[in-house]
C-alpha cells in the first residue's frame, strides 16, 4: 500500500468513480426511539435545545445542546451492549480497533419479503440462496439486511405496533449463527429500530442477533437508510460511532463506497 | 332569568383586541384568609375564640372583644339581601368597561353584614341568599349573592363570568389525551360545551387502550404535541397558541420509586421533564399569547389548568422521586400564576390522591377514579375555583396538612399514607 494508493482514491472520489451515499437517518425529535416496557429504564430520545440564536444570549451565535441515548437514531452497537459480550476485551466504543469501522458490505435485499411479512425472518436458506447469486459472504465483512423500512417515513409505520408488539423484519437465530461461525461477519445491519426482530423476544433466545452477533464480538448497526442505493456486493461502510468511554453504541453517521460510472 | 350563553359570533379581525383590566386587587395580609379559602372554593370568615363573634371585613382583631384569637371558619352564606344598587360609574378602568354593575348588602345569618356583586337572578330585597366568596380576575376573593335556588342558566349571568373560567363555547387544548386522566378530561370537557377540543397525541405508534374513543367525539382534533420535545411545543403553539382559552396540562410521568429503590437517575429525570420541564416549556411558548388575550371578548383567554398530585404537598416516599417533581411543578406553576396575573387568566392546581391507573395498582382504595378527577376539574372552572384537591385522600392529606406539616411528614415517613 503506497501513497500512491490513497492519492487514486481521493482522486477518484473528486472524479465519482467512487460515490458516497449516506445511510443514516436524520437526527430529529421525530424520530421514534426504541420501546421497552414503561417500568424498565429508558433509552432518551433525540431532543435538542437552543442555547441561544444570535439574541441576548449569544448575540453572534446559534448553537444548540442535544441529549439522547447511545441507541437513538441510526446508531452502532458494541458488543457489551448485551450480556453475552460483557466480558470481551476491545468491546466498548472507545476501545473497538477503529480498523473495524471501515469494512465491506453484502446487502441481502429482503424488501418484497418484508412488504408482504412485517414479521419476515432471514435464514440460512434465504442466506445461501443469495450465496448463489453473489458469491459466498466475505470473511470480516458486514451484512446488511435491506428491508426498504426506511421509507416508512411515518413513525406509526415504522415502529408497527400491536397489541402483540412490534412487528419488524429481523434475522433467525440460525442465521445470525451461521453468519457469525460459518461466515466470521464483522457485523450485522438493518433498517428497523433494532437488528432483531420486532418479535425476537419470543425467539431462541429472545434477541438472538445481539446474544450471538454480542457474544462473539461483533457489532451492529439499525436504523440505517438507503440500502437501497448499495448494490449486492462491492460497497464499503464506513461507521466509526463517537469515542465515548465504556459506552455500548452511539448514534454515528455511516457512509457506503459504491463504484462509480 | 339569566339569557343563556350563545355560541360567540367570529371575532371582527379589524378591530383592536381589547386588552386585559383587573379589579382593584390590593388587600391586607389580613384580608388574604377571605381569598385563601375562595382559591379552594370555601366561603370563610373569621370567628372570635373567645366571643364567637363571626365579623366581616376581615381584621387584626375582634370587633366585639378586641380578642385577637380569630380563625377562619367555613360559613354557609346564607343570608338576607336588604338592599342593592346598581354602579353605573367608576374611576377603575375594570368596572368602567363593565357598568352597570349590580351590588346588594346582605346581612348574613351567622351576624354580620356585607357587600355583595349580586347575580341577575336575585329578586329585589327583602330576599333570600346564599353569599359565595369567588376569585375575581386580579385573583382577590370578592363576594358573591346568589339566588337561593338555582336558576336556569345561571352561571351564564355577566358578572358572575367575570369570576368563572366555563369551557363552554371556549377552545381548550389538552396536552396529553393518552392517559387515562387525559382522556376522562377530554370528555368531561367536551360534555361541558367546549367548542374545540385539541388533545396532544405524543408516540402515536404506542396505541394505548381507550384512545380511539376520542376520535369519535366531534369536537376533537389531534395534534402531535410532544411536551418532552420543545420544537414540538414551539411548533403546535405556533399553529394554535392564539386560539387556546383554555390549556389543561395532563402530561404526567409516574413511576413507583423511591430513592434507594431505584438505581441511577434516567426515570427521575423522565419524570422531571415531563412533570417539570414540560409545564416551563408549555407556559414560554402558550403563556404569551395567552395574556394578550385575556379580555378577548366572550370566549377570551380564561385559565391554565395544571393536573399536579397532592404529593406535591409532601413526599410520599414510595412514590418518591414522583412528588420530587410534582413539588418542582407546583413552584413553578405559582411562578407562571404570577406571571399570568395581570392578564386575568387564572392558573388552576389541581392536587389529586391517588388515580385509579395501573402506576398506583398497589395502593389501596380509595383510588380517585379519572372521570371523578375529570368533573373536578371542570366544576373548578365553572366555579373558578383556583387550588382543586379532588377526592377523599385529597381532602385527607390537605386537612393533615394544613394542619401540621411535620407531622404529616413523619406520617408518611412510616409509611401510614
Ligand atoms: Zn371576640
Amino acid at each position: 500500500m503506497s501513497a500512491e494508493t490513497l492519492l487514486q482514491l481521493v482522486n477518484a472520489f473528486a472524479a465519482g468513480r467512487i460515490r458516497v451515499v449516506d445511510l443514516t437517518q436524520t437526527l430529529s425529535p421525530d424520530f421514534p426511539q426504541i420501546v421497552l416496557p414503561p417500568e424498565m429504564g429508558q433509552c432518551w430520545p433525540f431532543r435538542i435545545e437552543e442555547v441561544s440564536r444570535y439574541d441576548e444570549r449569544g448575540p453572534a451565535w446559534y448553537w444548540n445542546n442535544f441529549s439522547c441515548g447511545e441507541h437513538t437514531g441510526t446508531h452502532f452497537d458494541a458488543p457489551i451492549h448485551w450480556i453475552s459480550g460483557k466480558d470481551l476485551p476491545n468491546n466498548s466504543t472507545d476501545t473497538i480497533p477503529v480498523e473495524n469501522f471501515i469494512a465491506a458490505a453484502c446487502v441481502i435485499d429482503c424488501s418484497q419479503e418484508s412488504a408482504a411479512d412485517p414479521d419476515f425472518l432471514l435464514t440460512v436458506d434465504f442466506i445461501r440462496d443469495w450465496e448463489k447469486r453473489h458469491g459466498p459472504i466475505p470473511r470480516r465483512s458486514w451484512v446488511l439486511m435491506r428491508t426498504d423500512w426506511s421509507k416508512r417515513t411515518d413513525p406509526i409505520a415504522f415502529q408497527n405496533f400491536d397489541e402483540t408488539g412490534q412487528h419488524t423484519p429481523g434475522p433467525d437465530a440460525d442465521a445470525v449463527k451461521f453468519l457469525v461461525n460459518d461466515r466470521d461477519v464483522l457485523g450485522f445491519g438493518s433498517e428497523a429500530i433494532g437488528t432483531d426482530a420486532g418479535q425476537a423476544y419470543h425467539l431462541r433466545p429472545p434477541y438472538p442477533c445481539h446474544y450471538y452477533m454480542h457474544g462473539a464480538g461483533r457489532y451492529g448497526l439499525q436504523c440505517l437508510a438507503n440500502l437501497d442505493l448499495l448494490p449486492p456486493t462491492g460497497s464499503v461502510i464506513i461507521c466509526p460511532p463517537l469515542k465515548i468511554k465504556q459506552g455500548s453504541g452511539s448514534p454515528l453517521r455511516v457512509l457506503g463506497l459504491v463504484p462509480g460510472g | 332569568m339569566t339569557a343563556p350563553l350563545l355560541r360567540p359570533k367570529r371575532k371582527n379581525p379589524v378591530l383592536r383586541t381589547r386588552l386585559p383590566t383587573l379589579p382593584p386587587a390590593i388587600r391586607s395580609r389580613v384580608a388574604l384568609g377571605l381569598t385563601a379559602a375562595a382559591a379552594r372554593g370555601s366561603f370563610e370568615l373569621q370567628v372570635c375564640r373567645d366571643c364567637a363573634t363571626v365579623q366581616y371585613p376581615p381584621r387584626e382583631a375582634c370587633c366585639a372583644c378586641l380578642s385577637d384569637r380569630l380563625d377562619w371558619r367555613v360559613q354557609n352564606g346564607a343570608g338576607e339581601l336588604i338592599s342593592e344598587t346598581l354602579l353605573r360609574h367608576s374611576q377603575e378602568l375594570f368596572f368602567r368597561e363593565r357598568v352597570p354593575w349590580r351590588l346588594g348588602m346582605v346581612r348574613l345569618d351567622c351576624g354580620p353584614t356585607v357587600i355583595a356583586y349580586l347575580h341577575g337572578d336575585c329578586p329585589a330585597a327583602p330576599a333570600r341568599m346564599r353569599i359565595r366568596a369567588c376569585l375575581d380576575r386580579a385573583g382577590q376573593a370578592v363576594l358573591v349573592a346568589l339566588p337561593e335556588k338555582e336558576t336556569p342558566n345561571m352561571a351564564d349571568d355577566r358578572q358572575l363570568r367575570e369570576m368563572t373560567c366555563d369551557p363552554k363555547f371556549r377552545k381548550v387544548l389538552v396536552t396529553d389525551g393518552k392517559t387515562a386522566a387525559g382522556q376522562a378530561v377530554v370528555e368531561a370537557v367536551a360534555a361541558a360545551g367546549a367548542d374545540l377540543i385539541w388533545v396532544g397525541h405524543a408516540e402515536p405508534w404506542k396505541k394505548l387502550p381507550g384512545f380511539d374513543r376520542l376520535k369519535a367525539i366531534p369536537q376533537v382534533a389531534l395534534l402531535p404535541l410532544d411536551v418532552t420535545n420543545s420544537r414540538s411545543v414551539k411548533e403546535i403553539a405556533g399553529e394554535i397558541g392564539g386560539r387556546v382559552d383554555i390549556l389543561i396540562n395532563t402530561a404526567d410521568h409516574h413511576r413507583n420509586f423511591g430513592i434507594a429503590s431505584r438505581h441511577g437517575v434516567e426515570t427521575a429525570r423522565a419524570e422531571m421533564e415531563t412533570n417539570y420541564l414540560a409545564l416551563l416549556r408549555l407556559a414560554q411558548e402558550f403563556a404569551p399569547a395567552m395574556r394578550a388575550r385575556g379580555a378577548d371578548g366572550q370566549s377570551s383567554a380564561v385559565a391554565w389548568v395544571n393536573l399536579l398530585s397532592i404529593f406535591a404537598l409532601s413526599n410520599f416516599p414510595p412514590h418518591g422521586t414522583y412528588s420530587a417533581s410534582k413539588a418542582a411543578a407546583l413552584s413553578l406553576a405559582q411562578c407562571l400564576r404570577a406571571e399570568m396575573r395581570a392578564s386575568g387568566v387564572r392558573v388552576v392546581n389541581v392536587f389529586p390522591g391517588p388515580i385509579d391507573d395501573e402506576w398506583n395498582q398497589q395502593l389501596l382504595p380509595p383510588k380517585l377514579a379519572p372521570a371523578a378527577l375529570a368533573a373536578a376539574i371542570v366544576k373548578a372552572l365553572q366555579d373558578g375555583i383556583e387550588d382543586v384537591y379532588p377526592g377523599d385522600v385529597a381532602q385527607e392529606w390537605l386537612a393533615r396538612w394544613r394542619d401540621n406539616p411535620k407531622a404529616l411528614e413523619r406520617e408518611l415517613a412510616a409509611g401510614a399514607g
